[in-house]
């Protein structure tokens, strides 16, 4: 058992949120599979932080939670002014850009 | 938190310690199921939870990893704000909205499982196959905290990266603010302009009654009774009206009912009908209520009086 299975472990997180993304239609559990990818990757940088006896990796993790609350806010913003237009939170319905 | 990292920090070698093993595969299991539900709950509401779970979860595997800052951040920011912040939304949109599981692209769903399949592979073939250095573990410094040294490296390595964060979460708060601003499409109404508009119509100048019956009961759909005993309607909000779904008097309050209190509790001098109307609840009454008040319309007030 080496640290390496931390990473299998994000590798198995990520690959969750990335088929959540593909396969759900529903915009905000959408967003929650992109939140479970960006913990994924948090999680696979601070195994290598660990590994290497670096703490850069965890400033590196630091930054992608700071990011990721910048992101969540406008995307949650995104999705609620849609739903205000739309009246529906599916993604298969948002085609305001082809008409 | 202390005894989680001293636990970390006795193995800095390559083989992860037996305890650090057992929280390993206890945390993983749950996160990994935890997570299952964002591809198998139907209710948005459910999935949100189980993230929350999945964040919780991680926050205990970065304290095995050495990591307490980003564990407690971890806590924070993403269980404390962001998932919360999820939770409002889904509020705003409707608790109850759920996921269609019509496909639209066809042989869009399969193609997706065989990507994440294919995704697992790739990765986990990758990190397998590769060799890994021996595990340093975080130098343990006992005049310097985690926090400390992290914040040393931020602020002399990365002090640029810091300014340019500052900004884009300014810049995304303000982008929210303004995405979710609506513009207004008519004339703001002031309360002085819906007063003079009541006032014009011969509307209801003042707040409707309260429902409620004497405060003995607490609900919202009793209407509420006069001083003479009738049944104010407006009392009860109109969506109740609407529905159906008001109580009559006669269920709750048996004995506020002018037509069943017991002739002893009557004053003499009230005649028996007229001047205390009593509450409609059958045709009958209702047709011997306006005979009683035909038959002598203006002597109601004059009685009463002396």
């Amino acid at each position: 058992m080496t640290v390496s299975a931390y990473l299998i472990l994000a590798s198995v997180l990520f690959t969750i949120g990335a088929t959540t993304v593909l396969v759900r239609r529903n915009a905000i559990i959408v967003f929650m599979g992109i939140e479970l990818m960006l913990n994924a990757a948090n999680l696979a940088f601070l195994a290598f932080a660990r590994m290497w006896g670096d703490p850069t990796g965890q400033l590196a993790a630091f930054f992608v939670m700071v990011v990721a609350a910048a992101e969540v806010v406008v995307g949650l913003a995104i999705i609620v002014s849609l739903f205000r237009t739309r009246r529906t939170v599916s993604v298969d319905d948002e085609n305001l850009m082809r008409h | 938190m202390s005894a989680m990292t001293t636990l970390a920090a006795t193995d800095p070698s390559l083989v992860m310690s037996v305890p650090e093993q057992i929280l390993f595969w206890t945390v993983g299991a749950i996160v990994v199921l935890a997570a299952f539900a964002l591809l198998f709950s139907k209710r948005a509401v459910v999935t949100a939870c189980a993230i929350v779970l999945v964040m919780v979860g991680l926050c205990f595997l970065y304290f095995a990893l050495q990591a307490p800052f980003l564990g407690v951040a971890q806590l924070v920011v993403y269980t404390g704000a962001i998932m919360m912040l999820f939770v409002f939304v889904l509020m705003l949109v409707g608790v109850d909205i759920s996921d269609s599981f019509i496909e639209t692209i066809r042989g869009q769903r399969p193609l997706g499982v065989l990507f994440g399949l294919g995704l697992l592979a790739c990765l986990s073939g990758a990190v397998l196959k590769s060799t890994m250095p021996p595990v340093q573990g975080i130098p343990q410094d006992p005049e310097m905290s985690n926090p400390s040294v992290l914040a040393e490296i931020l602020f002399t390595n990365y002090p640029f990266t810091l300014e340019i964060t500052g900004c884009l979460l300014i810049i995304a708060a303000l982008g929210a603010v303004i995405m979710t601003h609506r513009v207004r499409l008519t004339k703001r109404v002031t309360q002085g302009e819906i007063a003079a508009i009541r006032l014009r119509d011969g509307m209801r100048l003042t707040p409707p009654p309260a429902p409620g019956n004497y405060a003995r009961h607490n609900a919202a759909d009793i209407p509420a009774v006069d001083a003479a005993g009738q049944v104010i309607e407006d009392s009860v909000p109109t969506v109740l009206r609407m529905r159906g779904q008001v109580h009559r008097l006669k269920g709750v309050a048996q004995d506020l009912l002018p037509d069943e209190v017991p002739p002893a509790r009557r004053p003499d001098a009230v005649p028996p009908s007229g001047d205390i109307p009593a509450v409609s609840e059958t045709p009958q009454q209702l047709a011997a209520e306006a005979e009683a008040q035909g038959r002598k319309p203006e002597t109601g007030e004059g009685e009463v009086k002396p």
